[in-house]
């Protein structure tokens, strides 16, 4: 699908980012310890883990919006600080139910006490195909209306990464996958860190998945499941990787396959 | 329609149980009039009862401003400075085990028999549920609102008045309908305690000279209008909170 490009024009080259030594947890107790990996610049990275284990922390931690525990460090390639510039998606949509969808895309800029850039907020709402419910609330949209929303919000921002916390994970299964697809196109370029409990998410959209376990980075499982993304997560190619994330989520003797698990 | 017809069917309906009650047992007038009577004296004395009625109006309609301002402002600067939360907060809470009615006759020795006492009066029992509504919507903000508003580089200053307000003003609502309801009792307490005008007045007057029907008359109107101040304001707050999901469970109409 041929689109003009104009806004995704000056967010000036992709960032790659290193986590070194992150530790994750509650206020006395560690769960993961000495966590270090790499996310590659202008990828998505996908990270799974059982539920309690800080991949939300370790977004917020990304994000700047909580202080880092002891040594982690999150570094950008470029030297320069990540806090400032990433943009936050999650799973809940978080528009604002008093503002219109148009007015919720441009909340940054409100916020900040600059002038709405309405050309790029139609652009946006455009792309994200609901152009024609800008003026509408947040409580008139459908749950996959107010996802592209968001999406189309934090895309206003353009910032050079996009954290994601399970942003599908509320939408029916159709839904999710064209949104998936969107996201996909339209943060091309884009740094993105996404938190999902979904195997198949991660296996069709990310480039390098990583399943986060409590104790040292050692017990955290890295991997990068074959051809590129956007894949389609019913390839039979995959079964490995599905498999090797199934056990790491597991570790119980947790078995299926794609096929299995698909059907 | 049936939404009016009804609780008017029922207020009708009560008034015929009055009437009746009064003639079958025979009650004499001073003790409970009919309502004819009540009626009767309503239109006969309509120019005194409404000058009082305005009085009253006025001082209801005085304190619900003030107490909603100084509420506002005190939910806003406590949100605002969590320092200052702890040291407003516990006073807040233990003024208001100081019975309001049991400051009237200070506030009568402070600011003489006009209107200021009961003006004075009705701000302090608006004042609290105002304050505490709109603090509690105040910080109960859905915490990934700020979350992403911080991410957008909004300052704190921002994020209270693009964010946290507007996102509190549905408790607001909550808090100012109580604040309407209550309202009225402010004003008629500080006009029993000591006064030369207003429905409060009159109906101790009245009482003073067992002329019972005046009194219901003055009782009626005040009613009617604590219940039209209800209303309209119900009705502007539903308009402020407009976005809000229809699922209110204030309304009652």
């Amino acid at each position: 699908m041929q689109r003009p490009n104009r806004v995704d024009s000056d967010r000036g080259p992709s960032v790659s980012l290193r986590l070194r030594d992150t530790s994750l947890g509650w206020d006395n107790s560690e769960l993961v310890r000495n966590l270090s990996f790499d996310v590659p610049a202008g990828t998505w990275t996908c990270l799974l883990g059982e539920s309690g284990v800080g991949k939300s922390t370790l977004l917020r931690t990304i994000a700047g919006l909580i202080e880092p525990r002891a040594t982690t460090q999150v570094l950008a390639d470029d030297g320069a600080p990540v806090a400032g510039r990433v943009a936050f998606m999650a799973q809940q949509d978080l528009l604002l139910p008093w503002l219109s969808a148009a007015d919720n895309v441009a909340l940054g800029a409100r916020l900040r006490g600059e002038r709405t850039d309405a050309a790029r907020v139609r652009d946006l709402l455009e792309r994200t195909g609901i152009a024609a419910r800008g003026d509408a609330r947040p409580g008139k949209l459908s749950g996959g209306e107010r996802q592209r929303v968001a999406l189309a919000r934090t895309l206003m921002e353009d910032r050079p990464i996009v954290l994601m916390d399970e942003p599908f994970s509320a939408l029916d299964a159709i839904t999710r996958v064209e949104l998936q697809a969107l996201a996909f196109e339209l943060l091309a370029g884009r740094t993105v860190v996404m938190v999902t409990h979904d195997p198949f998410e991660a296996l069709r959209l990310a480039t390098g998945v990583h399943v986060l376990s409590p104790g040292d980075n050692g017990s955290h499982i890295a991997m990068v499941p074959p051809g590129n993304p956007l894949r389609d997560p019913t390839d039979p190619s995959l079964r490995d990787s599905y498999r090797q994330i199934m056990e790491a989520l597991g570790k119980r003797g947790m078995t299926g396959s794609p096929a299995s698990a698909a059907a | 329609m049936s939404k009016v017809a009804k609780p008017l069917a029922v207020f009708v309906g009560l008034l015929v149980i009055w009437h009746m009650a009064v003639s079958v047992f025979d009650i004499a007038p001073f003790i409970l009039p009919g309502p004819l009577a009540v009626i009767e004296v309503a239109i006969s004395r309509a120019d005194i009862l409404l000058g009082h009625a305005a009085v009253t109006f006025m001082e209801i309609l005085l304190g619900l401003v003030f107490g909603t301002m100084l509420g506002s402002a005190s939910a806003l600067f406590m949100a605002y400075f969590r320092q200052a939360r702890s040291w407003l907060l516990p006073v807040l809470v233990v003024s208001q085990a100081v019975p309001v009615f049991a400051l009237a006759p200070v506030l009568v020795l402070w600011f003489g028999y006009g209107m200021a006492p009961k003006v004075a009066m009705a701000t302090l029992i608006i004042y609290f549920p105002v304050t505490a509504a709109f603090y509690d919507g105040l910080r109960r903000t859905e915490p990934g609102w700020i979350d992403l508003a911080r991410t957008l580089g909004a300052s704190k200053a921002a994020i209270l008045r693009q964010i946290r307000l507007p996102a509190a003003l549905p408790a607001f609502a909550s808090g100012l309908r109580v604040a309407a309801a209550v309202a009225p009792i402010g004003a008629v307490v500080g006009e029993w305690v000591g006064s030369s005008a207003g429905l409060g007045y009159y109906m101790l007057l009245m009482n003073g000279r067992v002329q019972t029907a005046a009194m219901f008359a003055a009782l009626f109107i005040l009613a009617i209008m604590a219940v039209a101040i209800y209303f309209a304001i119900d009705a502007a707050l539903r308009r402020l909170v407009a976005w809000q999901p229809e699922a209110d469970p204030a309304a009652f109409t």
